[in-house]
């Protein structure tokens, strides 16, 4: 029991916990987990799934439309209908991905390997952010695809090429990255999974239809601009009177999630882990 | 070396580390001895930048450990070994832990081996009994080479060959020249795994000791005696010139041996009944030390609190 009091020759002089180590490390982590695969794989199929629904149903359905409504039918728009589900797939990905660690302890090891907390958060988001913009432009390109032949019936089918179709794939895309960058800036500002999974579907599933009952000018300036009524507005090809353009919603989008993810930066490296 | 200096924690009223302050040393294992509740865990958090204090600082190596640039090289913790997610494959787990500070691969299977768990590294970790849990924890702690070992109660609900195994693993690290800083609620155990020992009550510094000194200091001998003649039998003492203590139906005196208090009680014809030798033992040193300062007493506790010797005569 008593030995020389010397330190031990020390190894790994080139270790770091550097920003790069820590995406690599949550890389790891986020795969080594089932909640993973399976949530991205719910998003794919409830995506294109009900995509497909909603354009087969549409577009047998066109005979019941207004005369109006069918000079204003955005093609594009219901083919990638499904996202209303499918954002709320990656949203609670992006919980789960900073509340596991919470209800799982296992923050505690990560804090003690990295206790630089922001470079934590950020090396996650980044990984997050990747993975959902990828699975999220497979998803919307797989479902407007996926959409066409039920239009094609119709001699309504939307082409790649027309005006505004790659924008609202591509941008829709990045609608599942803005969404589930939501959930993940909700999951570190609430620790709590059923909280923020909870918080998450209310704003945006829940709340934004029912802003539609708000009052006046400001009601609607409200509507407008709520999470996914803003957000949705990159998938149109036909501009709605007395909404946002695509890129105004969807700028609005991220300011809904650029927002809390700041608060939940400043309260991951001010409240005990 | 992990140095506190002035530790303070409040949670809303409650103080939870008090104005604490202490050294701990390379080469040796420290123990962290207090009853449950003492604020062992905070310290450790504390230590580990996973609580804020609210005053005062802890030095990992002479600076904040937050400050770490290779903080697994410096510090190798484990605080609870259910902290981690079930989920992951124990190989998942550590590899994650050993990219986040740039740590070779093969250093996930040389801590596996270390611990004899390589044949269930890639079983996930919910299905691992509490000892495996326990062993994967001081594999990831151990992954950074780390100049400083921590754990937090690492016995508690282990089989016999778990204990033995963790205590011949600590005192082989600290006598490799690394610190080794354990907590623990039992002074039986750091009695036989630690060299110096941190003693704490309810947040507040009550020893910083080697145990050899603390035993010298704190186990308390005497000699109880048991007679009809009991007001006889301490009018000897009394003449005799040594301290007698009451303790329930005994006397008890020190500084005399069972053959002198046997001479004495014939040399005045008083019948004994019962005559022996009581030595305290070092948890007993310790529960007295920390009585005024547990924080939650048990039933048992509290008939003690109430009449001491119930329990020191009643035990032993």
């Amino acid at each position: 029991m008593t030995a020389p009091a010397q330190a031990p020759a020390r190894r790994y002089d080139h270790a770091r916990a550097s920003l790069g180590n820590v995406i690599r490390s949550e890389w790891t982590k986020i795969w080594s987990v089932r909640s993973t695969p399976w949530t991205l794989l719910i998003l794919v199929v409830a995506t294109v799934g009900i995509s497909v629904l909603a354009s087969w149903g549409t577009s047998t359905h066109l005979n019941t439309l207004s005369a109006e409504d069918r000079a204003t039918l955005d093609v594009t728009y219901n083919s990638l209908a499904g996202l209303t589900l499918g954002q709320l797939a990656i949203a609670v990905l992006g919980v789960l991905i900073v509340t596991t660690e919470y209800s799982t302890g296992g923050v505690k090891a990560t804090f003690t390997a990295v206790p630089n907390r922001l470079r934590v958060l950020l090396a996650k988001g980044i990984v997050f952010a990747v993975i959902a913009t990828a699975v999220g432009m497979i998803t919307t390109f797989l479902a407007f695809y996926a959409a066409q032949p039920f239009w094609a019936h119709q001699h309504l089918a939307a082409h790649i090429g027309d005006p505004g179709v790659l924008r609202a794939i591509i941008g829709s895309g990045l609608y599942v990255l803005a969404s589930g960058m939501f959930g993940f800036a909700l999951g570190a500002v609430i620790r709590h999974t059923a909280g923020a999974i909870t918080a998450a579907v209310a704003l945006l599933l829940v709340v934004p239809p029912l802003t539609q009952l708000l009052p006046g000018e400001w009601g609607h300036d409200i509507f407008k601009v709520f999470t996914s009524n803003a957000g949705s507005m990159i998938a149109t090809t036909v501009q709605q009177s007395r909404s946002l353009t695509p890129w105004e919603g969807y700028l609005a989008m991220t300011v809904w999630w650029v927002v809390p993810l700041i608060l939940g930066a400043y309260l991951i490296r001010r409240r005990d882990a | 070396m992990i140095e506190a200096r002035g530790l303070t924690k409040r949670f809303g009223d409650k103080v939870a580390v008090d104005d604490l302050s202490f050294v701990v040393e390379p080469g040796i294992v420290t123990g962290f001895l207090g009853p449950n509740g003492a604020g062992k865990s905070t310290t450790m958090r504390l230590i580990l930048g996973l609580d804020h204090p609210t005053r005062g600082q802890a030095l990992v190596n002479g600076h904040p450990y937050a400050t770490a640039k290779a903080p697994m090289r410096e510090v190798g913790a484990l605080l609870d070994a259910k902290d981690v997610h079930g989920g992951r494959t124990a190989r998942a787990h550590l590899k994650s832990l050993a990219q986040s500070n740039g740590l070779p691969g093969r250093r996930v299977d040389e801590v596996l081996d270390l611990v004899g768990m390589r044949e269930v590294a890639d079983k996930r970790i919910k299905g691992f009994s509490l000892g495996m849990s326990q062993r994967i924890g001081i594999a990831a702690a151990m992954l950074g080479d780390p100049q400083i070992l921590m754990f937090d109660e690492p016995v508690n609900g282990l089989d016999p060959e778990g204990i033995l195994w963790i205590r011949g693993f600590m005192q082989h690290e600290a006598a490799n020249g690394r610190t080794v800083f354990v907590s623990s609620h039992l002074m039986s155990e750091m009695a036989l795994t630690a060299e110096h020992l941190i003693v704490i009550g309810r947040g507040k510094l009550l020893a910083d000791t080697s145990v050899t000194e603390f035993i010298a200091q704190n186990s308390v001998g005497g000699v109880r005696v048991r007679t009809p003649q009991i007001e006889a039998m301490r009018d000897a003492f009394g003449r005799a010139g040594v301290k007698v203590t009451d303790v329930d139906k005994f006397l008890q005196v020190e500084g005399m041996t069972t053959d002198e208090v046997g001479d004495l009680a014939a040399a005045n014809h008083i019948t004994i009944h019962e005559l022996f030798t009581q030595h305290s033992s070092l948890e007993e040193a310790f529960m007295e030390m920390t009585r005024d300062s547990v924080e939650y007493h048990a039933q048992v506790g509290d008939v003690a609190a109430l009449d001491p010797a119930a329990m020191v005569g009643g035990t032993k």
